[in-house]
């Protein structure tokens, strides 16, 4: 009796215990599929052609036409606006390490006067709808001839990925111990040799890490492109602005066009993801 | 080079941009907004408020936030606390998770685009499963609340992964020893989320609810993708104004309106979730 008993509680756990464990794949699955089915679904209609995407009803299996490619690439104005999203994030990406990297070690290694006024500056700009800038920067940047140029645009996309910049490199400055730059000055570097011959290599992964958050940052931003270029768009502007017009298939590939490089980036960055908000929420 | 005056020098470039590019735009978007060729006047506040469109967009942008927010939150709460329990396949679920993160909203518009529109994915299976037999036009003007739920769907779909980010990595701050000295008392996993990660995770929580929030004040694309015009929202308006109407007033006044509530809302978020001080990790 005793022995049935004895037997029987331990049996429960486990059963509760493997339920529990089919739960929790279960929910892991389905976020999974929540997360890749509509990107599967996009690619599905992006590898179709034309007759296909409009068709109905469709198979949810790719025929690897690739006429709707072919047709959104040769569409007038796709391959420019490929080139000044390109070239706009480029830009972005130097402007905001160029500017943000400097003002991040300057934070992560000195205490000075006026270090909370300038965080608080960093960290206002959070509470502000950004893209708004392209508001008033339009006619600032018609007087200054800026209006329509990539650089005009990168500036606004620069001030939306500069407190990203400078809290990512903050951290990165602020994992590498001083002692090693320390040491450095001892063994006859300066300052400038010290940072160039220990700290950066230590924090150049970082740096390229963030570099390419910036480029996505300015590769997907929708709103001050659409208001601060004309003939010069970038991908999503163009597409935004085409798209009452534009036929299905060419909103498709387009996606796509903007969803593939998006992955690669995010596979790209993803060790420092964490990394780089944990210390954004300070 | 005196050493005192270096950090100065390094943070010279981002303050000088920062208000050149930022703080300035800001000043000139008020004066936009409250100021005409005789000075300051009301009138283009009053012409966009008595705009019949402005009520409705307001509406819809506050109710879109007001869904979209707590379903993420909720969500990106499960999936933090699953990635934190994964011991194998961890980075790998992590990226997928992830993924989202770096799709823009435009793209995540064309993304439920394909699902929605009438030849789309979700007719196909209705139509297969026999509940249909014509295709719906889901996306048109005549169900308003259709495209609400397409977009709610898109907005949770693409903007969930920037808040479970944050989550993991402020539940990543938490010491095991509460967990630990929680298991010790006999606390179930439900309690310990309840008693230590939530109280815990406040300020993770508050910048998360507020980059959020903020961002949702500012849908636009993904609006656009779905439904056009048919559901006004705030930013749409703003680009309306700003092409189609040439009148850059009225979108600066525009601007005012979602500047304000995104205010409000952060003030409120700081004040909701205020880490007290010297209680910090």
């Amino acid at each position: 009796m005793t022995a049935t008993v004895e037997n029987d509680t331990p049996k429960a756990v486990e059963t509760a215990r493997s339920a529990g464990r089919f739960l929790f794949i279960a929910a892991v699955v389905l976020i999974c599929a929540w997360v890749l089915v509509p990107i599967y679904l996009l690619m599905v209609n992006t590898l179709s052609s034309p007759q296909e995407v409009t068709g109905f009803p469709k198979t949810g299996i790719p025929s690897f036409d690739f006429s709707s490619i072919q047709f959104f690439i040769s569409f007038a104005g796709v391959a420019k606006a490929l080139w000044n999203s390109v070239l706009v994030a480029v830009l972005t990406m130097i402007l905001s390490i160029g500017i943000g990297a400097p003002a991040g070690y300057a934070l992560s290694r000195f205490d000075f006067p006026g270090k909370e006024a300038f965080r608080m500056l960093v960290v206002m700009t959070r509470a502000f709808p950004l893209p708004l800038l392209a508001l008033p920067l339009a006619v600032l940047f018609i007087r200054t001839g800026l209006d329509d140029t990539a650089i005009g645009l990168a500036i606004v996309h620069t001030v939306l990925a500069i407190p990203f910049a400078v809290l990512i490199t903050f951290s990165l400055f602020s994992g590498i111990p001083l002692e090693l730059e320390e040491a450095a000055w001892t063994l006859g570097c300066n300052r400038w040799q010290a940072f160039q011959k220990v700290v950066l290599p230590l924090v150049l992964p970082g740096i390229a890490a963030s570099a390419v958050f910036a480029f996505t940052i300015s590769w997907n931003e929708v709103f001050a492109a659409a208001v601060l270029t004309i003939e010069n768009r970038t991908l999503p502007a163009f597409l935004v602005q085409n798209l009452n017009v534009s036929p299905l298939h060419l909103k498709f590939a387009g996606g796509a066009a903007m969803v593939i490089p998006a992955l690669i980036f995010i596979f790209a960055v993803r060790k420092y993801l964490f990394a780089m908000w944990g210390i954004a929420n300070r | 080079m005196t050493p005192k005056a270096l950090p100065y020098l390094l943070l010279l470039p981002a303050t000088v941009f920062l208000l050149v590019f930022f703080v300035y735009p800001f000043i000139q978007i008020a004066l936009l907004a409250v100021t005409g060729p005789e000075g300051f006047t009301l009138q283009h506040v009053q012409t966009m408020a008595s705009h019949w469109k402005f009520n409705t967009a307001l509406g819809w942008t506050i109710l879109l936030a007001a869904v979209v927010v707590p379903i993420q939150l909720v969500m990106a709460l499960s999936m933090a606390s699953i990635v934190t329990k994964l011991q194998t396949g961890r980075s790998a679920i992590l990226y997928i998770f992830s993924i989202p993160l770096g799709l823009s909203d435009l793209a995540a518009g064309i993304v439920w685009l394909a699902i929605f529109e009438q030849s789309g994915f979700l007719n196909s299976m209705l139509y297969g499963l026999g509940v249909v037999e014509q295709p719906i036009l889901f996306l048109g003007y005549q169900n308003i609340w259709v495209i609400f739920l397409a977009v709610v769907l898109a907005e949770v779909w693409r903007a969930t992964a920037i808040v479970m980010v944050i989550l993991v990595s402020g539940m990543g701050l938490i010491p095991k020893e509460y967990y630990e000295a929680g298991e010790v008392f006999g606390a179930s996993a439900w309690q310990r989320f309840i008693k230590i990660t939530l109280p815990m995770l406040r300020p993770s929580l508050q910048s998360a609810l507020i980059l959020r929030t903020l961002a949702a004040f500012e849908v636009f694309a993904v609006v656009t993708a779905l439904g056009g015009t048919t559901l006004p929202v705030l930013m749409g308006e703003t680009f309306q104004w700003q092409f189609t109407l040439q009148d850059r007033n009225v979108a600066s006044a525009y601007a005012l309106v979602i500047l304000a509530i995104s205010i409000a809302a952060t003030l409120f978020f700081l004040r909701a979730l205020r880490v007290p001080k010297g209680a910090t990790i």
